[in-house]
């Protein structure tokens, strides 16, 4: 076991499997050479692994994709890095159009096993277009995974279970989350499945469910709500899309008061889809109606600290709605 | 003047060209017989270009080098190697075609066992993927070539853009090929773009490129020879553009009459490459009139057959509706 930030176990995880197969391959702005990625994710692999498996590319997202589409039909496992998750819009639609159909259109005869990943979310005064989720955008498209770990050891070990899958995934990396929490994780060989959500905190009493940032808010609210006597479940959605719907509709099931939490814009938000599912398969085990704490519907968070402080979910938010929920 | 002579193909070679380009007039023919008599959907034809797919095809190696075509280049991919049967299978939405198994629309070729990549109805997303294969190819160390076409108003899409941008700076052994048929769907070459050949775009991006008459298939013949020599030597790509004839309306689901002339309609028999080449094959005493309607014969009686054994063949099972959409 070694401390490890969640940007360096995201580094490492990428290292081990550049080290264990020869057909990976990461690419994208700034990611070769000596600079290693604006945030450092990519650092020392253009030195250890040459700079033809570790390359800049041009200023070009769609190209990005493609290139990694291209790649992928032809065998290898090739990790495109878009800067931040906000600049994979000029690459939709390679991503719909290609990715996500290539497996599916052809019946798999061609697939594009690769990896995109994505560094997304808020609180890092990045305004509107450094801050945004937008997972939402591929939510809800067959053949594409969508994942993010929310703790550094799950970090390492969904990265590598991602450039091991045979299925095009799309790795979302919160930002705040890079240098924010440091933790124990094993030097060795290990994987973290990439289609569960996770039990992160047992509870008998309200069942909360998000993911990244805001998971880290739940995990503290649980600690203090603990010490009036209310007992949280807390779950980590992980795998975004598909969802584990089992995991998360037994939690649900379990305490029967369900808070949902997103850093996202409420509405259409992949929360949205989650109190669905709930309603569907459990909706007579709730003792309460599903809650949702998310951010307001405006187009993104401001500059301004007050602008950003104002639309992210915070600490006491989500202390104040687990109580109520609790008290319902 | 022996033009064909200079292409340096035997007779045999010449004789198999002649072969390929009667073939996909033929079964071209055959499927928009079958679109009449209610058989099939929908077609879209590559008829005026034949003469120019088969030229461009046989400057490559088709048991190591990758074809991204777009849907007119059926003429192309017989040359490649895919079987009437095959072109056939894919109208009729049959479990054993090639392309897609009957989950794409006719004319959206592909063969796995032929490296010929499947492509999207969304136009040029298949050029950044052909930039990810010829980078493969720098990965590998392999000299093999990547060829992809596209028409002249999809080639305006930005993804080519893009991909040509990168292929210029990483020097990729990849050709682009564009059909410049002087139409997208009814819109003409002057809404389209103000260049006077879309060749000159190379030029932006770094390397060559050339405008030849499609109809003239020494001369298309030995630009492309030319390109994949270059490409094979590792000295980069080349952007070639054929002028060709779209003799035919857009798709089965278009009327050429309502946006042409009647003059131009009229005019469009002397813009029949298959002609053209036939009177050259005449001309030059590769061929008689005679073993021409012989060979005729010949592949209206393999069409017919491989209509017969296409029809013959499983459609996909309603259940495999549900089947590899994600690795199984
Ligand atoms: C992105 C996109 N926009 C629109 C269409 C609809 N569409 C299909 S073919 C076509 C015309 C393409 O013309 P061109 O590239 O010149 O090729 P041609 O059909 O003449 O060979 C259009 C507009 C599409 N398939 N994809």
């Amino acid at each position: 076991m070694v401390q490890m930030t969640y940007l360096e176990a995201i580094n490492k995880g990428i290292e081990e499997e550049m080290t264990r197969d020869k057909k990976v391959v990461i690419f994208g702005e700034d990611v070769g050479g000596v600079k290693g990625g604006v945030f450092g994710a990519t650092q020392g692999l253009a030195a250890k692994f040459g700079d033809e498996r570790c390359f800049n590319t041009p200023l070009t997202e769609g190209e990005i994709a493609g290139i990694a589409n291209g790649l992928g039909l032809i065998g290898y496992r090739a990790i495109g890095e878009f800067q931040f998750a906000d600049y994979m819009l000029p690459a939709v639609n390679q991503i719909l159009s290609e990715t996500a159909k290539m497996r599916y259109r052809t019946k798999g005869d061609w697939t594009t096993p690769i990896v995109f990943r994505a560094p997304y979310g808020g609180g890092v005064r990045g305004g509107f277009y450094h801050s945004q989720s937008t997972e939402k955008v591929f939510f809800g498209q067959p053949g594409l995974r969508i994942v993010t770990p929310s703790n550094p050891y799950d970090a390492k070990g969904m990265i590598k279970a991602a450039i091991r899958s045979d299925d095009p995934v799309i790795f979302y990396e919160h930002k705040r989350l890079y240098r924010l929490l440091k933790a124990d994780v094993p030097e060795e060989d290990y994987v973290v499945s990439i289609d569960k959500a996770q039990v992160v905190r047992e509870g008998s009493d309200i069942t909360v469910i998000g993911y990244g940032m805001v998971l880290q808010h739940a995990l503290k609210a649980a600690e203090e709500l603990a010490k009036d006597g209310i007992d949280a479940e807390v779950v980590d959605v992980r795998s975004i899309y598909p969802l584990d719907k089992e995991t998360l509709v037994e939690a649900a099931k379990k305490t029967g008061k369900v808070l949902l939490i997103t850093e996202d814009n409420k509405e259409g938000s992949i929360m949205s889809e989650i109190a669905a599912i709930i309603s569907e398969e459990a909706l007579f085990d709730l003792d309460a109606p599903i809650q949702r704490l998310a951010g307001p519907d405006v187009p993104s968070m401001g500059y301004a600290l007050s602008l950003e402080r104002e639309f992210l979910v915070n600490e006491e938010q989500v202390l104040e709605a687990m109580r109520e929920l609790a008290e319902y | 003047m022996e033009k064909l002579k200079t292409t340096g193909l035997s007779k045999e070679e010449l004789v198999q060209a002649y072969k390929d380009i009667l073939m996909g007039r033929r079964l071209d023919e055959r499927l928009w017989q079958l679109t009449r008599i209610g058989k099939t959907s929908f077609n879209i034809s590559g008829q005026g270009a034949e003469v120019a797919q088969v030229a461009m095809a046989m400057a490559f190696e088709p048991e190591k080098d990758y074809f991204l075509p777009y849907y007119r280049d059926m003429t192309a991919t017989l040359t490649w190697g895919m079987t009437p049967k095959d072109i056939i299978m894919g109208s009729f939405g049959k479990d054993a075609d090639p392309s897609s198994h009957g989950r794409q629309m006719p004319n959206h070729y592909g063969s796995k066992e032929h490296n010929i990549v499947s492509h999207s109805s969304t136009v040029s997303t298949q050029i950044p993927l052909a930039t990810g294969i010829a980078y493969g190819a720098i990965l590998e160390k392999s000299d093999f070539v990547t060829l992809t076409t596209t028409g002249e108003g999809s080639s305006n899409q930005g993804e080519v853009h893009e991909a040509m941008n990168f292929a210029g700076v990483k020097n990729l052994p990849v050709i682009f090929g564009i059909e410049n048929n002087e139409y997208a769907i009814s819109v003409g070459t002057k809404e389209q773009y103000a260049a006077k050949k879309l060749s000159d775009r190379a030029i932006g991006y770094g390397f060559d490129g050339f405008t030849v008459d499609g109809n003239d298939f020494a001369a298309t013949y030995l630009a492309f020879k030319k390109a994949v020599k270059k490409a094979r030597d590792k000295k980069g790509p080349t952007l070639i553009e054929m002028m060709v004839s779209r003799l035919t309306s857009h798709s089965a689901d278009d009327d050429h009459t309502i946006y042409r002339s009647k003059e131009e309609l009229d005019s469009l028999k002397e813009k029949d490459p298959l002609l053209a080449f036939e009177k050259q094959l005449i001309d030059e005493g590769y061929m008689t009139k005679e073993e021409m309607l012989e060979l005729d014969k010949d592949i209206k009686a393999q069409v017919n057959k491989a209509t017969d054994d296409a029809e013959d063949m499983p459609d996909p099972t309603p259940e495999s509706l549900y089947e590899q959409v994600y690795a199984e």
